[in-house]
């Protein structure tokens, strides 16, 4: 078992939610509650992540931040570090790829609070921030948790953009699905089994724990 | 909304702390030495025995050799890198990306190899691989990706000295890196592949049989290893061991032939 690679695999996910939540939140939301002109375009490109395989993604990084481009040097000038094989780039990369898996379950949750309580709450002079905290969070909230829960099990899981744009570098970018694949290489088939094993059991964890919250969510609104 | 935006600064605050505890543990980290994977078993060993002979531990990474050299290219922290070839290596130096031209450090070799149970009966001639082939015997064949591992480049070349590229093209799997070549070997329905002997005599020799392709069939794999631009002391003295007589001895071990 390489613990090293558990734990940028645990701060990874923990990091992508944490970067992730407040601007799903805010942005699910806007979808819930709001009409606008192009809003099907804008609902597309929140989607666009789950679709694209990841090698696009990485491609993008990588010309957009590598070293031998404009913008990848003036990066490296100010903070010092190159983007692409960094634990900051991989952060970078694994929140773009994550959008849909915290913005869907969370606009979701938020569209299945009826207008009129929205409207009732309005009217008994509660502020924005207040209904929002006291009325539409606690309805929402099994969609904020199953947001935080996909994303990080997505996490764990994403492998394609974390080789490509991470290069397998250990205790910086070598994250557990990494590590399958590197000591599957090195003919370690024990390790990598391992490793493996320990992947499908959070995998099914999740599972779990999301369809367990859907369900009592259900129960509490039927 | 202020509110708002405290939460949203606190989990930018929770994030950035999380970087930052990642890139203190990073600051004491011993050098990254890039590989090629042909090397998983043997820089292991010569690393070892740096480590015991008074050096400090270095942390090596496998790849093929054009996946490095793209990764060293776009910013990647290595400080030495072991190409399998010498054409990567000098395209780094070309790119002013490392320090000097560098030094080769092994001559690589190929062997055929047939997994347990295999049809494939292996000699230097690849005489039964033209059989089996004839005969429809050959299903799946591994070898490296020749665009990216000098290994298959190799393996390529040998397959189009004995005339039977053409013919085998539809069977070949191609694994990103040699190692990953030598895994589709042993496992699944290949016939076998044409491999990294170092591999074949590190993991797989109990594995099935082999032989070893005579180094006039291909261009020599001229291994060649060069310091990076951001190498530090403990990745110099690693180089000088490197090319010195006790690690020379481990890559012999290891079925590499000796430069001289």
């Amino acid at each position: 078992m390489d613990w090293e690679a558990l734990r940028v695999s645990l701060v990874l996910g923990s990091g992508t939610v944490a970067l992730l939540l407040p601007l799903g939140i805010w942005f699910g939301r806007l979808l819930a509650v709001r009409e606008f002109r192009g809003k099907l375009l804008v609902e597309a490109l929140v989607t666009v992540p789950l679709v694209l395989p990841p090698t696009v993604l990485g491609f993008y990084l990588l010309v957009a931040f590598g070293a031998r481009s404009p913008l990848g040097r003036a990066f490296q000038a100010i903070a010092g570090q190159a983007l692409p094989f960094s634990f900051q780039g991989l952060l970078l990369a694994s929140a773009i790829a994550n959008i849909p898996f915290v913005v869907q379950p969370i606009q979701r949750g938020f569209e299945a609070i009826p207008l009129d309580v929205r409207d009732a709450a309005a009217c008994c002079g509660l502020t924005p921030w207040q209904r929002f905290v006291r009325i539409e969070a606690p309805l929402a909230w099994p969609g904020i948790l199953s947001a935080v829960i996909l994303t990080f099990a997505h996490t764990l899981g994403e492998f394609g953009v974390v080789l490509m744009v991470g290069g397998n570098l250990p205790g910086e970018t070598r994250t557990l699905s990494v590590a399958i694949y590197d000591r599957m290489q090195a003919f370690d088939d024990r390790g990598a089994g391992v490793m493996a094993a320990s992947l499908l059991a959070i995998a099914v964890a999740t599972l779990v724990a999301t369809t367990a919250l859907a369900r009592r969510a259900g129960r509490r609104r039927g | 909304m202020t509110a708002l935006k405290v939460v949203v600064s606190a989990a930018f605050g929770v994030a950035l702390s999380l970087l930052a505890a990642a890139s203190s543990v990073l600051a004491q980290r011993p050098p990254r030495i890039a590989a090629a994977a042909n090397l998983n078993f043997a820089i292991k060993e010569v690393a070892e025995s740096f480590a015991r002979a008074g050096g400090s531990p270095v942390e090596v990474v496998f790849g093929a050799s054009g996946t490095l050299t793209r990764q060293i290219q776009d910013g990647a922290p290595f400080e030495m890198f072991l190409s399998a070839d010498e054409e990567f290596p000098n395209r780094l130096a070309a790119a002013h990306l490392t320090r000097g031209p560098g030094d080769v450090y092994a001559i690589g070799r190929l062997a055929l190899f047939a997994p347990r149970g295999s049809p494939l009966k292996v000699d230097e001639r690849l005489d039964g691989l033209a059989q089996l082939l004839k005969a429809g015997g050959v299903d799946r064949f591994a070898i490296a990706n020749p665009e990216t591992a000098p290994y298959g480049r190799a393996a390529q070349a040998v397959l189009e000295k004995h005339g039977l590229w053409d013919a085998i093209r539809p069977r070949i799997v191609l694994g990103s890196t040699i190692a990953q070549a030598a895994q589709f070997a042993t496992t699944g329905n290949a016939a076998g592949g044409l491999l990294a002997y170092s591999l074949v005599l590190a993991e797989l020799k109990s594995r099935g049989d082999y032989a070893v392709v005579p180094a006039a069939d291909h261009p020599a794999l001229r291994q060649r290893v060069v310091l990076l631009r951001a190498a530090g002391p403990v990745a110099e003295r690693f180089y000088r061991y490197v090319l010195g007589s006790e690690a020379q001895a481990i890559f012999e071990k290891h079925g590499f032939g000796i430069p001289r």
